[in-house]
């Protein structure tokens, strides 16, 4: 009874709020409100929606030392010049391929890793094993880069195994081989990844009605039939949501691990987009030319984002935003 | 009832050791190399245990000209600045957010809420920041990240859980919105208060990137993070270890000794924290995917 009554109060003054137009006598009864929130008004302005103008450098052959509005405009050229490269179609390439793995192999362990660490049934070792497995998402992927080159060596602990089990002869180099840059950041990011992103799946499982679980033992059902006809069924949706929020993220995947990991023998595979942009527009001071890289993955990421909407919406989990 | 243990329970178990294995060796491997003699790593073989013990490789990397004394000193400064700010910063905007009856309420959450979908990209944000003087300058590291839009609308949701009874009657007693803020609301705020915090402290201590971008000619501010990333020297292209960097060149030993000491010391911090806060670290990863 009691909640409803203060939901009651809620609605009624959620509506005279909207009654209500700004006046002067409201501003001074809230001025310490907005004291408290003008300096970060300000502060978003400058660090959030500034740079959003800074968007016109890359229409502009933009030239250190003059305001914006003295530049010279030079409309689309830097996007033209941009469609031309073939290192932009390569880093397209490189950043959709690590992007699309990292999303499979991603999904994939952490469902299974959830799945089965459901299946412990001794609460202390699970606690142990979950806690151990998101340890390496709170390093760094600096660290986490010289923690996976050390172990990637010629004389690492990889090739020891590999060695050991006579699966190589000699040695590989796995750093300086272009063929595994892609597999060694999926792997690095499954490594480090795994057991953080099973944390979610693991709360959709333990909200699912045990019932379920008591009927299927009743019809004979083994653990692994469990699984797969109650365990994954339940958590279908929230696979659905995670997958179609990744979506909009495809292009964002940043270059952290590609240029701890990268290195100049492995650049073909290593490069992408936004590292891309950092080397031209900051390394070589082509600004408009970097800003230009940027607009064009800001332009995809939001269509993406408002098919990954729409697909949302279908699939009946309501839309994302 | 008593289960009994099958041959799956058996499989299981030993898969979940394997992970574990996988994921703690590596740190456990990188600790017994930088404790054991750099002449005798060379040889090979050191798995989890050193086979001789030394401090020499840690001395080395914190002695003479070596600039990792500075960069740890730097480091710490950020995450404890940073931190502190970020948090006081992401609480007060979350209160205001939190008042329905602020009349700038949606216009200041719309403002936050967009910034989670749009940005203006790495050189235009580079632009500013170079406009606003902020290059070579321990303010970089405070103020582009101050408020994350995320932790607002986790703090926020928290608010509002709280009773409404508690603003009104301090309403009442003549308290005005910052001492409701800073005696009422903050105190109660806690529990939320040291998840985000745990988490603004762990990006800023792992944090490398805008010391590259920022501050890297400024030899006074490079953390931590930055001085590891110099020494794995990617740019050699063999992925080993620059040999032209002035810590390793500086070290009497091994350079992969140096790198993993100076791993070890990076690392160390959050391995130290870790089992005692991880639990909080959960509780904002559950609480942000609601929200989300």
């Amino acid at each position: 009874m009691e909640v409803s009554t203060i939901d009651t109060e809620k609605e009624v003054k959620y509506t005279k709020k909207k009654e209500k137009k700004i006046s002067l006598k409201k501003l001074k009864k809230q001025k310490f409100l907005i004291f408290m929130s003008l300096p970060f008004v300000i502060w978003i302005i400058i660090f959030k929606y500034l740079p959003l103008f800074g968007w016109v450098m890359a229409f502009q052959d933009y030239k250190p030392g003059k305001s914006l509005f003295d530049q010279t405009w030079v409309g689309l050229k830097h996007f033209k010049v941009l469609f031309k490269e073939p290192q932009f179609y390569q880093s397209l390439q490189n950043t959709l391929a690590m992007s699309i793995l990292g999303l499979v192999f991603g999904t994939v362990t952490a469902i299974a890793f959830a799945l089965l660490l459901n299946e412990l049934k001794n609460a202390k070792f699970k606690k142990s094993v979950q806690t151990i497995s998101y340890l390496p998402h709170f390093i760094s992927w600096v660290v986490a880069a010289s923690i996976i080159t050390s172990m990637l060596a010629p004389s690492g602990v990889i090739n020891q195994i590999l060695l050991g089990l006579h699966i190589i002869k000699e040695p590989l180099s796995f750093m300086s081989n272009p063929d595994f840059f892609w597999g060694i950041v999926t792997g690095s990011d499954v490594w480090k990844e795994m057991g953080w992103n099973a944390i979610i799946y693991l709360a959709a499982i333990t909200s699912i009605d045990p019932e379920l679980y008591d009927a299927a033992k009743v019809d004979g059902a083994g653990r692994i039939r469990q699984i797969i006809n109650i365990t994954l069924p339940s958590i279908k949706p929230t696979i659905i949501v995670l997958l179609i929020m990744s979506i909009g993220n495809l292009l964002n995947i940043g270059f952290e691990k590609q240029m701890l990991l990268g290195n100049p023998v492995v650049a073909d595979k290593s490069l992408v987009i936004d590292y891309y942009a950092l080397n031209y527009g900051i390394g070589m001071f082509r600004y408009s030319f970097g800003t230009a890289i940027g607009i064009f993955k800001s332009v995809i990421s939001i269509i993406l984002i408002i098919i990954a909407n729409r697909l949302a919406k279908k699939s009946g989990e309501g839309a994302l935003i | 009832m008593r289960r009994k243990i099958t041959a799956f329970d058996t499989v299981l178990a030993i898969i979940m050791i394997i992970i574990a294995v996988v994921t703690v060796y590596p740190f456990l491997n990188v600790l017994a190399i930088s404790l054991n003699d750099a002449t005798d790593t060379v040889k090979g073989g050191i798995y989890i245990w050193p086979r001789e013990f030394t401090l020499q490789n840690y001395k080395e990397i914190f002695e003479g000209s070596s600039k990792l004394p500075q960069g740890l000193l730097i480091s710490v400064l950020r995450t404890v600045i940073g931190t502190f700010t970020g948090v006081l910063a992401s609480a007060m905007v979350a209160y205001t957010l939190s008042r329905r009856e602020f009349v700038f309420n949606k216009f200041i959450t719309i403002l936050f809420v967009l910034t989670m979908y749009i940005g203006g990209g790495l050189i235009p944000e580079y632009m500013v920041i170079r406009g606003l003087g902020l290059v070579n300058n321990f303010a970089v590291y405070i103020l582009p990240g101050l408020i994350s839009a995320f932790n607002v609308i986790v703090i926020r949701s928290f608010i509002d859980g709280l009773p409404e009874a508690l603003n009104e009657s301090a309403m009442i007693d003549g308290a005005n919105d910052f001492i409701i803020f800073t005696k009422i609301v903050l105190p109660l705020c806690l529990p939320v208060i040291a998840t985000v915090a745990l988490f603004i402290a762990v990006g800023q201590w792992n944090s490398w990137f805008d010391t590259y971008l920022y501050a890297r000619s400024n030899d006074g501010l490079t953390t931590l993070q930055y001085e590891l990333m110099k020494v794995m020297g990617n740019a050699t292209g063999t992925a080993k270890v620059d040999p032209n960097n002035p810590i390793v060149q500086a070290a009497s030993v091994n350079p992969e000794s140096i790198k993993m000491a100076i791993t070890m010391v990076a690392t160390l911090p959050i391995l130290l924290v870790y089992p005692f806060v991880q639990k909080y670290f959960v509780t904002g990863m559950t609480l942000g995917a609601v929200k989300s």
